[in-house]
């Protein structure tokens, strides 16, 4: 052990070929203080159990993939210290509110369908051919939309928001930043219909207003803005149709 | 076993597949387009890329200044048809990517900004702050949905090519999370895998990075070119390797040395004054600036940390204001890291493997030697990086040779014949016992899977590293010959069916092996010293065109040692010169 120190993982294993209910299991693992949870659960896979299950890939916090829940908290596992929790026992559990596959790893199809359901693309406001270059935006401009755009799609902020808990079909925190990224986008014609998605049922009127995802966010995108953001907006088309003389 | 018709399949959702994809379902909405990606694609490798892409805009630059750069960048080992076409192409994709909102920095005036850049005369590197690769992948991907001819496989890992009668003809995949297998039927392929850097120890890319589609296309007899190019980032994270972008130096970082020096003066790239200039100093390119940090280890002048030597990489000059506009992210990876705010102290920095300049060779139009196989991005050597990359030319790389690897596989579907699908569902059958072989194997045999990844990654960076030797190389090819032999003793803890990423690791590691191999046996070959390859052996110390003005080609052997051939460089109009940078460029011209 480097420096002599250790810590204890309890670490939740759920395999449903051969496991009836989840069930902890605790790894002891020597640790030093640059060392991320995302690889202590690394060393645990390389030298004491080689059936682990995470995912995992850029170590640097910007691909999104390795959100856990660490003592009891959604967090990237690469950016998370083990020397914050020494000398443990530390739990380690998949993000709550998603169902598992297996062990750390859950289902995330349920939030690549809501992200196809808000358009995320440009429709433009007004045609440019390439050959005429890019569109002028000022750095005012890009302000307006750029925090929602660094949305890193970790779902941290999903499992940190008690109504997708309770319905996993509400549309939820990330993919309603993503929805105002593009309706805030200068160059963006489409925000009408990106707010079909917003105005439904499961949109983003069943948001309860707790304001965890944000906290939990680990770029500052801020989901719980984009939401309340999303509901204002909403209310005023809901008004404005009276104004229009309604439908 | 399910089979699923495709007219492509593209290999890899990063930014390459990903441009790849999206240019097929413009040019012919009625072409099925299968996506498979071994993670869901918005967490492919792409996503790491900080710095920018480059794309010639300012009044004063030209096309010809970008090909010069990069041409004499990559020491005359580009192809240099292939980097006018390029250098041609890359304001025109920098411009769609727009178009398709990246949020590209800008100006006031808002117009998107452009900043400096090592081995660039010009400012001509796009960036957003220093997410670029982030953004960029961000908005492909979500631009691919919106076409509903690209079906993706994501979280499907792809375990063999299929190859009817010579043509490329599918791949066979498995779905990770239930590990069913599902065989894909294509009239083309196009791999768009990343590259390799993996095989090293310490190294910037993610865990993905593990050269599979390399693997695939060599086990099937297409050579793999310039893999003895390896590029070594000069400004990482000791232990982790994680990435400090250029971008850094391009607003104005220096590197100095324990004793606050800017020992790059002493290396061929000073004078040190003026401050900012282009192609000099801290703006040099990747090898030179790499090389020079081995020499002042040497000369015990870098800091002790506690995962090796490393010198400073000094941002406080910029102040806090322009940090966090410009580099908000370095400023986070400092933080979080590392405990440094690099607004109040400078940052420890040592190279770390960041790219693999060779690949699967190809042509302008992304076609590999084999029928019906395209390439693109990293794991294709489409011919521009030579024997070094310039930094902000490979994000550029994914759009434009995405785009014509694309529209090339297109075209040649609507001419191409149908697959024989009894043979190749005979020939999926067949790969799929072969991977389950090393599931049934269980826990036989005794090898640890990780012990094995850390002796290959040890063992690169002993033989292939910054500076080589005949010698060290020659013990890194009888390790690496070591290690495939005990691949077939590892014992696996893991019989799972679902999720069993330890079954997926062995493979990849087959896969590694095979980059590896060629990488090192490359490197034996090219007794010289060119660009990223520098060899300190008697006789190889200099760079040689008369012998090794040539692209390396490694061929597969099955249980061998690769065969090692050679192929033309292609050189339009920019015979090899002197690769000068610094006061001994400009004497060179008034020479």
């Amino acid at each position: 052990m480097p420096d002599g120190r250790s810590i204890t993982l309890d670490i939740l294993r759920y395999d449903g070929a051969r496991d009836a209910k989840p069930r902890v299991q605790a790894y002891t693992i020597p640790f030093t203080d640059d060392m991320s949870v995302l690889q202590g659960v690394q060393y645990v896979k390389d030298n004491l159990d080689g059936s682990l299950a995470f995912r995992w890939s850029c170590r640097m916090a910007i691909c999104g993939s390795c959100g856990m829940m660490v003592a009891g908290i959604p967090r990237l596992a690469c950016r998370t210290f083990l020397r914050d929790f020494a000398p443990g026992p530390l739990a380690i559990a998949p993000l709550e509110h998603f169902p598992i596959e297996r062990d750390l790893v859950v289902d995330i199809g349920g939030f690549m369908d809501k992200l196809g359901q808000v358009k995320p693309w440009i429709e433009p406001r007004v045609a440019r051919a390439l050959e005429e270059g890019a569109y002028r935006q000022s750095p005012r401009e890009l302000e307006r939309f750029e925090s929602f755009s660094h949305c890193i799609n970790c779902l941290l902020c999903y499992a940190a928001c008690p109504q997708y808990g309770h319905d996993p079909k509400f549309l939820g925190p990330a993919a309603t930043a993503l929805l105002q990224r593009y309706n805030l986008d200068s160059r963006d014609g489409a925000s009408q219909e990106r707010m079909e998605a917003a105005h439904s049922e499961e949109g983003v009127w069943s948001c309860t207003a707790v304001g965890y995802c944000s906290e939990v966010c680990p770029k500052a995108v801020d989901p719980a803005n984009a939401v309340n953001r999303t509901k204002t907006e909403s209310a005023i088309d809901w008004f404005a149709r009276f104004v229009r003389g309604g439908e | 076993m399910e089979f699923i018709q495709a007219d492509i399949v593209v290999v890899g959702g990063g930014g390459a597949g990903l441009r790849a994809a999206i240019a097929i379902a413009e040019a012919d909405p009625g072409l099925s387009v299968a996506l498979v990606s071994k993670v869901y694609p918005m967490r492919s490798h792409t996503v790491a890329a900080e710095g920018g892409a480059a794309g010639v805009v300012l009044d004063e630059d030209s096309l010809e200044a970008h090909f010069h750069d990069t041409v004499a960048g990559g020491d005359w080992l580009c192809d240099q048809d292939a980097v006018d076409f390029f250098v041609g192409q890359c304001t025109r994709e920098m411009v769609q990517l727009e178009h398709w909102g990246c949020p590209w920095s800008r100006r006031e005036d808002g117009r998107p900004n452009v900043r400096a850049f090592g081995g660039m005369a010009m400012e001509r590197t796009w960036f957003a702050a220093d997410l670029t690769g982030f953004h960029m992948l961000h908005t492909l991907f979500q631009r691919s949905l919106k076409h509903p001819s690209i079906r993706r496989f994501d979280e499907h890992f792809v375990c063999d090519l299929l190859v009817d009668q010579g043509q490329a003809s599918g791949v066979l995949t498995v779905e990770i999370a239930t590990g069913e297998f599902r065989a894909i039927e294509a009239r083309a392929v196009i791999v768009a895998t990343g590259g390799a850097g993996r095989v090293f120890r310490q190294n910037t890319n993610g865990g993905i990075v593990t050269g599979d589609g390399m693997a695939l296309a060599y086990r099937h007899g297409v050579p793999l070119r310039d893999m003895e190019f390896v590029q070594y980032h000069p400004t990482c994270m000791p232990g982790t390797g994680l990435l400090f972008t250029e971008g850094c130096r391009g607003e104005g970082g220096t590197l100095v040395n324990r004793d606050g020096y800017r020992y790059l003066q002493d290396y061929g790239l000073g004078p040190p004054d003026p401050w900012p200039r282009k192609k000099a100093m801290e703006l040099g390119p990747r090898d030179r600036i790499s090389q020079a940090f081995w020499h002042e280890e040497r000369k015990g002048r870098t800091i002790p940390t506690p995962h090796g030597d490393a010198v400073h990489l000094d941002l406080r000059q910029l102040g806090r204001a322009k940090l966090r506009e410009r580099l908000p992210q370095i400023c986070e990876l400092a933080r979080d890291f590392l405990g440094i705010d690099p607004a109040e102290a400078p940052i420890p920095v040592r190279p770390a493997v960041h790219y693999t300049m060779g690949g699967i060779p190809t042509d302008v139009n992304g076609a590999a030697p084999l029928p019906g196989l395209y390439a693109a991005g990293e794991c294709a050597s489409s011919g521009i990086h030579g024997a070094n990359r310039l930094g902000s030319n490979s994000l550029a790389e994914l759009c434009v040779f995405g785009r014509a690897a694309g529209e090339q596989a297109a075209r040649y579907v609507r001419e191409a014949a149908g697959r024989n699908g009894a043979a190749l569902r005979w020939q999926a059958q067949d790969a799929r016992e072969r991977v389950l072989r090393i599931l049934a194997r269980g826990g036989a045999g005794g090898e640890r899977l990780a012990v094995l990844r850390d002796e290959m990654a040890q063992s690169m960076e002993h033989g292939c590293g910054i500076y080589r030797l005949g010698h060290e190389v020659e013990d890194t090819c009888r390790k690496l010959a070591e290690l495939k032999a005990r691949l077939d003793n590892v014992a696996l803890a893991d019989a799972s069916a679902a999720w069993n990423t330890e079954w997926l690791c062995a493979i990849e590691l087959g896969f590694q092996l095979d980059v590896a191999q060629a990488m090192a046996h490359s490197a034996l070959a090219r007794r010289e010293s060119r660009g990223a390859h520098q060899r300190l052996d008697p006789g190889c110390e200099a760079r040689d065109d008369a012998s090794f003005l040539k692209h390396t080609l490694a061929f597969h052997a099955f249980g061998g040692a690769p065969r090692i051939g050679w192929s033309d460089v292609v050189i339009t109009r920019s015979p090899p010169g002197v690769r000068a940078y610094g006061g001994a460029a400009r004497e060179l011209a008034h020479a």
